[in-house]
């Protein structure tokens, strides 16, 4: 009765940048364990949507993910977890920051500086970078997510979703192999969120860069991803392709919002009405629909 | 408030923006130096006058007058208590107090609106990082430099939380204006400790994000920016030193043949 | 019940946050604000309780215009809801914060434990009776400010983007609990830009962009308006965007919910077109 869906991957072609065995953690203080038994593997270059209930461990995976977790929060940390080839456990934060950037919620709690400018430069500053070297990562990292205009400004000065992109662009900077997002869009409007997945996906496509993004907001972010993770209560509980994660019956249990697509090719099922694919965006439910009305009609 | 007003950095650019924090703080120290030597209100009014060309240069003149203005309450009672305590304690029973006597309180309250004119334009015309920049490049531990500008950076989104705050309270049926004294400052921890509460979580965060882009990795912390001393910031010094000079001179040789201005006005 | 009147608002700052804007809400309504970040919509429900008063024109409330009211007077009708529950929470425990409203409005003391031992159950909040706030989960936090607000039996209920941050499990509890409300009587007025989370209650929609009102009715209607979604920048409902692309069939355009769309297209697939 094994509930978790785990793909099998092909070996051999991709190389698993993120792997965790039996991985669990409990927070100082904590009686029970916050992560419990995870094990899970991320290859270079996937676009990872983690998601559960609140409450269900995500964010403190994500906090094991760059070495806060066991260096910044201490606790009980038991099993492996190796991040770009690194043994969290063993490293400090700031060894692993130069693999690993990790972008929070709130957008206003991570620029620091008086100047975008100087806040994406923030990082390098703190790796010893020369000036020469870090002007051009600035240059750069500001172009890949499109707010060189912004580059003067004050951190105040900025809507929520500008902020946002600071951010994204100050973990950039630091040529990350891999880029976690805590739910980076629960301020901003569905506009502004969307903008946000699409530079990351951006990312993502061009430079390759493993994007491990934690949301609720499924009907938006789920046309990016290319592997999902469901995790309930400290364990994971699905992960997979989204198309089979979103269909499982597991998912609707416990509560994830699943993809208004996703769910309207559930109902039609439920009826006797079968589309040739399962939809995760509207795009994709509208070309399935027009497959079957059509063929109904001619 | 209106004081402080006059010492919050603006925006703008001129000559006097551009010239490096330390070379500006020099020029103050100067300043301070030079008012504190002299009791004599002639000096004091030549030093006050000499300072304006710098507020009209560096395009700050409406803040610079509310910071004077706020400033004048204070310096009235400066006057006044100079005035009256060194006329009981010296002059009385004499009546009227002498002209000796009104000229030394004026200078010393024209002493205190020269230091909060030199403080101001110091202010007014320096931004929070390039002053972050100048402590760090003065050697201060990068911690403190660093505490200082982040402080500087959430001065406004701490206001605007505590109006938040407040807002919220008022909603709840909480009046500030009511009541008596006590009442009133008990009315305030509604607003106070969700904000100590605030201040809290917000340091927890940001200290995760500090750490996750390598704080304390090396104890070499370079600087994409970097002030350098240009032909502008040497003549502010250089203006600085002959005041100065000229001042010790003055006072060394000449202090005593400083002529009394009211004498000078009234005859 | 409440009648905002061509109102202007300009804040200290010289930014002019709404530019003649005029509405109406009877007792019992049920409605969504909604807009982008920065159209005006908390600006305009502050003015509903007297926390900002109009720069031009006028609210009025119960038939009290506010600029001649306390807010603590108008706030006894309308209840408001801040985003965020961590910046009213400074009680030892979740009883006082219930309590706390009710003690500035003058209730006394045996009507006060009624009602908070009310609303503490209506949230189910009992067995956190005499926990620290502060040691709350995220989402129990917004319910004892929900508490605190529904304490003093509001007429109007005002929530300002309740659903930021909650998974959806949450989402649907609040929905039901806003609909319940509701039905109750109470007229609810929710400030918010999640589509999917208003497209699923239905509620009378207003539409706001840049100062201004762009877009009032039926939720449904205003939600599947092409023109209108895109001068309010807003992304419209994945079901109406699936029916946009279905437009070929002569399928409604006006579908916002799941189950509805389901029965349309069975409807289409069984009968013909």
């Amino acid at each position: 009765m094994d509930d978790i869906i785990c793909e099998s991957r092909a070996v051999g072609e991709t190389v698993a940048i993120i792997e965790t065995s039996n991985l669990t953690y409990t927070y100082p203080g904590g009686k029970e364990p916050s992560l419990k038994d995870v094990s899970l593997t991320i290859e270079k270059g996937e676009f990872v949507i983690l998601t559960g209930p609140s409450g269900c461990g995500k964010t403190t995976l994500c906090r094991c993910f760059n070495g806060l977790i066991p260096h910044f929060y201490s606790g009980k940390l038991e099993g492996d977890i190796k991040v770009a080839g690194h043994n969290v456990s063993e490293h400090s934060i700031y060894e692993l920051a130069k693999n690993v950037g990790l972008v929070f919620q709130n957008p206003e709690n991570q620029l620091f500086a008086l100047s975008v400018e100087k806040d994406v430069a923030f990082g390098l500053e703190n790796l010893g970078l020369p000036r020469g070297d870090m002007r051009k990562r600035v240059d750069w990292a500001l172009q890949m997510t499109s707010i060189q205009d912004l580059r003067e400004r004050a951190p105040h000065e900025l809507s929520g979703g500008q902020q946002q992109r600071v951010a994204i662009a100050c973990v950039l900077a630091m040529q990350p192999e891999v880029m976690v997002l805590d739910e980076p869009t629960s301020f901003l409007d569905p506009l502004g969120a969307q903008k946000i997945f699409e530079v990351i996906d951006d990312l993502n496509k061009k430079l390759g860069l493993t994007v491990i993004l934690v949301e609720h907001r499924l009907d938006l972010a789920s046309r990016y991803a290319n592997h999902v993770i469901v995790m309930d209560e400290g364990k994971v509980v699905l992960d997979g392709k989204p198309l089979n994660v979103f269909t499982s019956e597991r998912a609707r249990l416990i509560g994830v919002g699943i993809p208004k697509a996703t769910r309207l090719y559930q109902v039609l099922q439920e009826t006797g009405v079968h589309l040739s694919g399962v939809p995760v965006n509207s795009r994709e439910a509208s070309l399935l629909l027009q497959e079957v009305l059509a063929r109904d009609r001619g | 408030m209106s004081v402080f007003e006059g010492f919050r950095f603006r925006k703008v650019f001129s000559r006097v923006h551009e010239l490096d924090p330390r070379v500006k703080f020099f020029y103050v120290c100067a300043v301070f130096v030079i008012a504190v030597m002299f009791n004599q209100l002639l000096p004091l009014i030549l030093l006050f006058f000499i300072q304006l060309p710098f507020v009209l240069v560096a395009g700050v003149e409406r803040e610079w007058i509310r910071s004077m203005k706020g400033a004048s309450f204070l310096a009235i009672m400066i006057f006044l208590f100079n005035f009256v305590f060194t006329y009981f304690y010296t002059e009385y029973p004499t009546f009227p107090p002498s002209s000796s006597l009104l000229e030394y309180s004026l200078a010393m309250t024209l002493r205190f609106l020269v230091l909060v004119e030199s403080f101001s334009i110091f202010f007014l015309t320096t931004s929070p990082d390039r002053l972050g920049l100048a402590l760090e490049q003065s050697h201060v531990p990068y911690e403190f430099c660093f505490a200082f500008t982040t402080a500087v950076r959430f001065v406004p989104v701490l206001a605007e939380e505590a109006q938040t705050i407040m807002d919220a309270q008022k909603a709840r049926g909480l009046e500030l204006e009511r009541g008596n004294f006590i009442k009133r400052i008990k009315n305030y921890i509604p607003i106070l400790i969700p904000l100590i509460v605030s201040a809290i979580r917000r340091s927890l965060e940001l200290a995760e994000a500090m750490e996750s882009r390598a704080w304390g990795a090396t104890d070499k912390r370079t600087n994409l920016y970097v002030l350098k001393i240009k032909r502008g910031d040497y003549i502010l010094a250089m203006i600085s030193i002959c005041m100065l000079i000229l001042a010790v001179y003055i006072w060394i040789f000449l202090r005593d043949q400083i002529p009394p201005l009211i004498p000078l006005i009234t005859t | 019940m409440i009648a905002v009147r061509d109102v202007y608002f300009t804040y200290p700052s010289n930014v002019e946050a709404l530019k003649g804007v005029s509405l109406t809400f009877r007792s019992g309504d049920f409605v969504a604000i909604m807009g982008q970040n920065g159209a005006g919509k908390t600006t305009l429900v502050k003015h509903f309780n007297g926390l900002l008063k109009p720069t031009k024109g006028a609210v009025i409330v119960d038939g009290i215009d506010t600029r001649e009211e306390s807010i603590a007077k108008l706030s006894r009708k309308v209840g408001f809801v801040f985003q965020n529950p961590d910046n009213q929470l400074f009680c030892e425990t979740v009883e006082d914060e219930v309590a706390f409203a009710l003690r500035n409005f003058g209730f006394e003391k045996k009507a006060i434990q009624k009602r908070v031992e009310w609303a503490i159950n209506l949230l189910g909040l009992t067995r956190y009776r005499q926990s620290s706030p502060f040691m709350l989960s995220g989402g129990e936090r917004k319910r004892v400010a929900l508490a605190s607000v529904l304490a003093w039996d509001p007429d109007v209920v005002i929530l300002d983007e309740p659903t930021i941050g909650q998974d959806y499990e949450q989402k649907e509890k609040l929905r039901q609990f806003i609909v319940q409300l509701n039905a109750q009587g109470k007229t609810v007025i929710i400030v918010t830009h999640d589509v999917e989370f208003v497209a699923e209650c239905n509620p009378r929609v207003v539409l706001m962009a840049q100062g201004k009102i762009v877009g009032e009715g039926v939720g449904k209607q205003i939600l599947t308006n092409r023109k209108l979604v895109a001068e309010a920048s807003i992304v419209p409902p994945q079901i109406s965007q699936i029916f946009m692309g279905l437009t070929g069939f002569g399928l409604p355009t006006d579908v916002i919910d799941v189950y509805e769309a389901r029965d349309i297209l069975l409807d289409f697939l069984e009968g013909g077109s």
